[in-house]
């Protein structure tokens, strides 16, 4: 024992302190670490800040140093006038902002589209936030209840019936096609090989229309009574809300449990009528403007806004087709998504503008702009088809089949169990078919619609502004608006990316 | 006694039931039914408005009038087109048209975006930054945006052809295009061109050969000094015996314009430009989180097989990466070839502007000429697909095994 203490050896000073290690954090590190850590690194964070540097100067140069910030007309953007290289020319800016945001709506009636934004900012930002509550009756109101609102809001215009004189006037459409139908088939019975064939189809055509004519005869009915009537739009709207209510009340439960659903429905009407009352809509409401004087960013968001909530409920009908069991849906949900989604929006929108006008019955002439969105809400749904498959895929065959074991059926599965999860799945690549869908409405401005870019388009070639700098003053303000939209939705996206995988991490 | 499983009843009518109508039988039978009156209904709704409108306007249905004379001029032409010519041959001017752009956008998307992606993996923090800026600036602004910038702003505002840029006295950059040497086939064209096909597929034939020894036989065979012969020296000999295969007509600047050499049209450029600077933001994301999906452990693997960090890569982590990276990029290379129909917005003369744009005004066949446009589009994304199942087959197959 003592010769191993004898042996070893205790230090008896201090050592000397040694230098402190290299930083490797903060900025200091940084530039260590991952700037200048190796000669090629060197080379290569020189070649970074060359390209920064020609890039970013020049960038702020022409936005903010050599800027023009007032003046008339384009004289102030000369250089001669100047008196130096003019970068980008604002007053030209300042001069179509209203062009650029609200086309040619007429002035005295912007008030209305800005009523509008401010309604959908207010309905929206709630619904972003995940923190709130209610989402559920917050997604309705903006579903829903705002694009009705909105279009009586931009569009102008007031209603002559309600919901009974609507329906009946669609049916009795659907059941004139129908006889239609039945008689052109029994007149080319007369000249065909197949003429027995035919006489019988065509008849039964006929017996099926007159069938639905005389099902439909007591809503008919009730419509010519109070047609002639001044308050035809409220009588229609009282008989309709009692009707609806009624339907609720016996479907939620009757006596037992019925309450609720005619509650909500009773609330529903009342909201509807404050909303017609204020609106003025039963008397013709506020002076209509044509979409052909609608342009700018308001273009731009109607066509956005449409498409985003059109595409959705068109997309999960396609996707629940395509994964359907039964042959002839899922073909046909294939084919329709596989056909939208192979060609280039641009023959869509041509298709829309040029083809679906020849489908259509001669008297029915349809807005430009309603033709377009047409062409969108088909295109953008067959892609939104693909991310809710991708969603309905991604759930486990066990919650279908629990679901199934409590008794529920397939409706009540699929839209109490499968789609909230599916949809929650795949909330950021919504939101990433969105951001291609705002930036795809630029091409509406080919079919002669004036978004945001079509207006720019328009604004360069008014001689009163045009000077070298006009151009790119106009691509800079427009650039940054669309990145503003996108990389904010891109965020968000990213954002609820991470709050769904908050579970994965740790 | 005989124990033999007695066999099953025949269950036909189920079967039919279940093919017919899927899990849901009669039901299901049912609602196709219903489902395919209404397709029915609305077909027939269709074609009868169709016709009645039709009718209305004096139009005849029909490919007839492909065989008419167009009667306007396409200012790129791949083939030799002149207004006499029919709509049938604007047709193939524009269908041309539009692969080009989209070939060469495709080439240069490429490069551009393994180029970025390559930045954004840069453990270089300044140039990955860079990177990442020029991808979010990119993807975040419409394509139809950036196009127009090219051509509306940049493109015009270059000098006129008599101030044009000068690149190395070879090529000339003005607001009317790009002019560029013309090559020009000599004598010795077509046997310089035989040659060359021949080197190529016989450095095809050494690489499959060498592989084959190196998967069989575990033999290393160094073939690329010969392939380098193959590829290099057979046409230099070949030069060096017959004379220069072709040679280049320069651009003079005479009067207001360029003589001679080849003329690039501005839209052509503007589209290029607009469509691969585009393109190869996606395609760096793509590649980015292609290689990043590769384990860091095979890496480590690699290294520790005594791989240099170069061969790791080569052999271990890009055909991983490949796997990732080959679907979405396919679907890039589409979403660019639909892009390019675009160019209607620019007048640049591919499919979509030369045909549904000037001959659907022309002659008023909406249906014909849209049903056509939409169809070429069709197929080719179609066949694109077809492709990647196979490849995604093979794949998956050869993971399995």
């Amino acid at each position: 024992m003592s010769d191993i203490a004898s042996s070893s050896f205790v230090r008896q000073d201090l050592l000397n302190e040694r230098p402190a290690p290299v930083k490797t954090t903060g900025f200091i590190g940084l530039v260590r670490t991952r700037l200048f850590n190796s000669p090629t690194n060197i080379l290569l964070t020189i070649v970074g800040a060359l390209l920064l540097w020609f890039t970013i100067i020049p960038a702020v140069k022409f936005l903010m140093v050599d800027a023009v910030w007032t003046g008339k007309d384009r004289t102030a953007c000369l250089a001669e006038n100047a008196g130096f290289a003019v970068g980008a020319c604002w007053p030209y800016i300042q001069a179509k902002l209203p062009q650029l945001i609200y086309g040619f709506y007429p002035e005295a009636e912007r008030w209305r589209v800005n009523l509008t934004l401010v309604l959908a900012v207010v309905l929206l930002l709630p619904l972003l936030i995940p923190r709130l509550p209610s989402k559920g009756l917050n997604a309705g109101l903006f579903f829903f209840a705002f694009p009705v609102v909105a279009f009586f809001l931009l569009h102008g215009g007031g209603i002559t019936g309600f919901g009974l004189s609507w329906t009946a006037g669609l049916l009795q459409l659907f059941d004139d096609s129908i006889i239609g139908a039945g008689q052109a088939l029994l007149t080319s019975s007369k000249s065909s090989a197949f003429a027995p064939l035919l006489w019988v189809v065509g008849n039964f055509i006929v017996l099926v229309g007159s069938a639905i004519y005389w099902l439909i005869f007591p809503l008919t009915w009730l419509r010519d009574q109070f047609q002639g009537t001044g308050q035809s739009v409220w009588t229609d709207f009282a008989i309709t809300a009692a009707i609806v209510s009624l339907i609720a009340f016996f479907l939620g439960g009757g006596v037992r449990t019925g309450g609720r659903a005619l509650t909500s429905s009773l609330v529903t009407f009342v909201a509807i009528a404050i909303v017609i009352k204020l609106m003025g809509l039963d008397h013709g409401g506020l002076p209509i403007v044509t979409t052909n004087l609608w342009g700018g960013l308001l273009v731009t968001l109607v066509v956005s806004v449409t498409g985003i909530v059109t595409s959705l409920p068109i997309g999960i009908a396609l996707a629940l087709g395509r994964r359907s069991t039964i042959p002839l849906i899922r073909i046909f949900s294939i084919a329709f998504i596989e056909f939208w989604r192979g060609v280039p929006l641009i023959t869509v929108l041509f298709f829309a503008t040029y083809m679906l006008p020849l489908f259509l019955p001669g008297n029915f002439t349809v807005d430009g702009l309603v033709r377009a969105l047409i062409g969108i809400a088909l295109f953008t749904g067959a892609y939104q088809a693909e991310n809710v498959r991708g969603g309905l895929a991604a759930i486990p065959r066990g919650q279908g089949e629990a679901a199934a074991a409590l008794g529920l059926s397939w409706w009540k599965t699929t839209s109490l169990i499968v789609l909230p999860q599916a949809l929650r799945h795949v909330i950021p690549n919504l939101v990433n078919s969105f951001i291609s869908l705002f930036k795809d409405t630029s091409l509406v401005s080919i079919v002669a619609l004036f978004d945001l870019l079509g207006s720019l388009r328009a604004s360069f070639s008014d001689p009163k502004w045009s000077s070298p700098s006009t151009a790119f003053t106009g691509f800079a303000f427009a650039g940054i608006i669309y990145f503003l939209f996108c990389f904010g939705m891109s965020r968000y996206s990213l954002f609820v990316e991470y709050r769904l995988n908050a579970h994965r991490r740790n | 006694m005989s124990t033999e499983a007695r066999k099953p009843p025949p269950q036909i009518a189920l079967k039919i039931r279940r093919v017919l109508g899927g899990k849901t039988g009669w039901n299901g039978i049912a609602v196709q039914f219903a489902f395919a009156a209404i397709l029915g209904w609305i077909a027939y709704e269709i074609v009868s408005n169709a016709r009645a409108n039709l009718e209305n306007q004096h139009i005849a249905a029909g490919f007839g009038f492909l065989g008419n004379n167009a009667g306007f001029d396409v200012n790129q032409t791949l083939i030799s087109y002149t207004g006499s010519d029919t709509f049938l041959r604007v047709f193939v001017v524009g269908l041309l048209n539009t692969l080009v752009v989209s070939v060469v956008g495709i080439v240069f998307a490429t490069v551009i975006g393994f180029i970025v992606a390559l930045c954004r993996l840069s453990p270089n923090w300044l140039l990955s930054r860079v990177g990442e800026i020029y991808v979010e600036i990119i993807r975040n602004l419409p394509v139809l945006f950036q196009i127009l910038f090219w051509y509306l702003a940049v493109l015009a505002a270059l000098p006129n052809p008599r101030q044009s840029i000068s690149l190395l006295g070879l090529a000339f950059v003005s607001n009317r295009g790009l002019v560029i040497p013309r090559p020009i086939g000599e004598s010795g064209f077509e046997a310089f061109l035989v040659v060359l096909a021949l080197g190529i597929v016989a450095s095809l034939a050494l690489r499959i050969y060498a592989r084959r020894a190196l998967f069989q036989r575990g033999q290393v065979i160094r073939i690329w000094p010969y392939v380098l012969g193959l590829l290099v020296g057979l046409p230099l000999v070949m030069v060096l015996v017959s004379g220069p295969p072709f040679t280049f007509e320069l651009p003079q600047l005479k009067g207001f314009n360029f003589a001679g050499g080849s003329r690039i049209i501005p839209e052509f450029v503007a589209l290029t430009l607009a469509l691969s600077t585009y393109t190869a933001a996606f395609i760096a994301e793509i590649v980015r989180a292609g290689i990043l999906s590769v384990h860091s452990g095979q890496m480590e693997a690699g290294s520790s097989l005594g791989l240099s960090r170069g061969t790791t890569l080569r052999l271990i982590v890009v055909p991983q990466a490949m796997r990732v990276i080959v679907p979405p990029l396919t679907n890039q290379y589409l979403n660019l070839t639909k892009n390019s129909s675009l160019a209607v917005a620019i007048g640049y003369p591919d499919l979509v502007s030369v045909f549904a744009g000037t001959s659907l005004s022309q002659t008023g066949q909406a249906i014909e000429i849209i049903a056509m446009t939409m169809g070429v589009y069709l197929l080719i994304s179609l066949i694109t697909s077809a492709v990647m199942s196979v490849y995604g087959w093979r794949l998956s197959r050869s993971l399995g095994a």
